[in-house]
């Protein structure tokens, strides 16, 4: 057991595939030498060698195309995009290429390969640089969607994707890089599309995702306090879903609220709350409740952008304003 | 068979006849794509390359069945001329399930792996940095595949080019890039929206590379020059890029005529035509012409068998319908 950071979990998942794999390569910009402009692959440069591990230009449709076609011809390419905002300028290497190329081909082509990705707020970036983008991915068809949300997920769940035949959009919470935990020695690989109870609660089911579950979690213990046991359910795959676990959890508990990070209007949880509503209608006690972002840009000053983004207390005022209500 | 895949067990003169026949082949098979599209066989879309067959023979002929193609939606004649049967590319023009991917990706996005052709692109420049990931894993894995990758003269205005380009030149790629230039772009000529005359090749520098022009209507010279960077690319020398100025003799896509083209123009490159060019040439050389005719009535009878056996093909069956979103074969995302 040691005690890692989210950060340092990222290089040593990456690090625990391209040991066991000569066929996994990682490439992105700044990741070598430099380590990764948020740290998150120091050493992998030092121990793999700069032919594994390939420093890029600035140039995020020749990384995204790259992997592609390494994937597609023998190799499990790593391709790193260092803000989940910059998709948006290698959306149709993602969304028209690798999302549809097998569909279209009848099959023949497979793509093993993982994009990774900075997601997310809490660092005052402003809006170019903060987005949570999990909808973006999420809505097209053929991507697998998958964001961790502690350092031993990291690790377990990158050895999941990388080792999946699919393109996997890996996204990692900026704001939880220097979050720390215990994490067990040795190989740790996890199954893609299995959601996780965090806690046990009576009254409420809580579902959340990436850096929305440890303040999914903050809320529950002063939810306790208050009275209202929550059951929380970390999601950490969006695409496989694990509806199974979150239609047995909300069946239970007889209501369900999201905790989402994207902005409200197509977010994920919408589309569970439309799931939940078809197959589980019968077990709510209560309206399904979204606590989201806003649908705006996020601001760039601390003030703003914590009224923005979903609160320990704005879940606790909203889960307790709901269950009294 | 229209394939010219190098066979290096033929003469010199066998090897010329192959290119001749592979390009009658594109040219009549393309012919019969255009009629069974008047005549509603052939739905949605497609882009024919008549006119501009001696890029797709002459490329494909200096190519090893192992080396990759990457072609446009404008593909049907680079995925034949690797050796892709008729039958499969008419029924996925026709959407049956007797296609080359069971009417799944359609007349725009041909691809036979098992043939080397690593699928034909719609999105305008897509696919060049798609060639280098190829390039890379090939570079990697020790093996001299090399990647072709075709785009038309209307993609070197697009971002996805010029990364691309960058790319495959600082890691030293074995990919080449080849640019049909056919002087317009959909329906606005190229020059017009261009900021230099060769839009491929007077780039070329921008990245390190050579400036190469070849007369794309000569399969001869595509042959030749497509053979010097594909050996430079084997040797680890990195990637070329290859101009070759051509003409489409149709409009762009479907029925479009192609109006808006002044006439000369299409005369004067109707008397370019690369195949009564090349099949004089032959005849030149001392092929005999009664050789040429039967050569000629063996690839309409190929022709007429392909478009009867595409057309007895069924329609693709709602099985399909979910299959091989995931690589498992499935199409489920949740549970």
């Amino acid at each position: 057991m040691a005690q890692l950071t989210f950060r340092e979990a990222i290089a040593r998942g990456i690090a625990q595939e391209m040991r066991r794999d000569e066929s996994v390569v990682f490439l992105g910009e700044d990741v070598g030498a430099a380590g990764g402009v948020f740290k998150g692959t120091v050493g992998l440069f030092e121990e793999f060698g700069p032919l594994r591990v390939r420093d890029t230009p600035i140039s995020e449709q020749a990384i995204l195309g790259a992997a592609m076609g390494a994937s597609m011809t023998g190799l499990r390419p790593i391709a790193e995009i260092m803000f989940a905002d910059f998709f948006a300028v290698c959306w149709d290497i993602v969304a028209n290429e690798i999302a549809k190329s097998r569909y279209m081909t009848n099959g023949q082509l497979t793509f093993p390969l993982v994009i990774r990705s900075g997601n997310g707020g809490g660092l005052r970036f402003g809006a170019q640089h903060s987005q949570s983008v999990e909808n973006w991915a999420m809505m097209i068809p053929g991507l697998k969607v998958v964001v961790p949300s502690n350092a031993t997920d990291v690790i377990g769940l990158m050895a999941a994707s990388v080792r999946d035949n699919d393109p996997v959009i890996f996204l990692e919470a900026k704001a939880l890089y220097a979050s720390k935990m215990d994490v067990p020695d040795g190989e740790i690989v996890d199954t893609l599309g299995s959601a996780k109870v965090l806690r046990e609660g009576t009254d409420a089911t809580v579902v959340a995702l990436g850096a929305m579950v440890p303040k999914a979690l903050a809320a529950a213990e002063e939810l306790s306090n208050a009275g209202i046991e929550c059951t929380v359910v970390d999601v950490r795959s969006l695409v496989p879903l694990d509806m199974t676990t979150i239609l047995r959890e909300v069946s239970a508990t007889g209501r369900l609220f999201t905790v989402e990070e994207n902005p409200r209007l197509c977010g994920w949880g919408g589309e569970l709350s439309s799931i939940v509503s078809e197959e589980a209608f019968y077990d709510l006690d209560g309206p399904i409740v979204r606590i989201t972002t806003p649908h705006i840009p996020l601001p760039a000053a601390d003030a703003l952008e914590d009224l923005a983004i979903p609160s320990v207390e704005r879940i606790v005022t909203t889960i307790a304003k709901s269950m009294n209500s | 068979m229209t394939s010219t895949q190098a066979a290096p067990e033929l003469s010199y003169l066998e090897h010329k006849v192959a290119m001749y026949r592979s390009q009658v082949a594109l040219r009549r098979f393309e012919q019969r794509a255009y009629d069974l599209f008047l005549e509603n066989y052939v739905k949605g879309t497609s882009h024919l390359s008549i006119g501009q067959e001696a890029i797709a023979a002459g490329v494909a002929a200096a190519m090893r069945p192992t080396d990759w193609t990457f072609a446009t939606y404008r593909g049907h004649a680079h995925t034949l001329a690797r050796g892709v049967p008729m039958t499969p590319v008419f029924a996925e023009l026709m959407g049956r399930s007797n296609g080359l991917m069971a009417g799944k990706g359609g007349s725009m996005h041909l691809t036979s792996v098992e043939h080397g052709v690593m699928g034909s692109y719609a999105i305008i420049g897509a696919h060049l940095p798609i060639a280098c990931g190829a390039a890379w894993s090939a570079q990697y894995r020790g093996t001299d595949q090399v990647a072709v990758c075709f785009f038309g003269d209307g993609s070197v205005n697009i971002g996805a080019f010029h990364e691309a380009l960058n790319f495959a030149a600082i890691w030293k790629l074995p990919v080449i890039f080849f640019c049909e230039n056919n002087l317009w772009m959909e329906y606005t000529r190229t020059s017009e929206v261009t900021a230099v005359a060769n839009p491929a090749a007077d780039r070329a520098s921008a990245y390190g590379l050579e400036s190469i022009i070849v007369d794309g209507n000569d399969a001869d010279a595509v042959y030749e020059v497509a053979s010097l960077a594909i050996a430079r690319a084997r040797a680890g020398e990195g990637p070329s890029m290859i101009e070759a100025k051509t003409y489409r003799h149709g409009g762009h896509s479907r029925a479009d005529p192609g109006k808006y083209r002044p006439d000369d123009e299409l005369a004067e490159w109707l008397l370019k035509d690369p195949i009564p060019l090349y099949r004089s040439r032959l005849l030149e050389m001392g092929v005999d012409e009664d050789e040429l005719l039967v050569l000629e009535a063996d690839v309409d009878a190929e022709v007429d068998t392909a478009t009867n056996e595409a057309k007895a093909g069924a329609a693709p069956g709602e099985e399909l319908l979910f299959q091989d979103v995931w690589a498992d074969g499935s199409g489920s995302w949740r549970n």
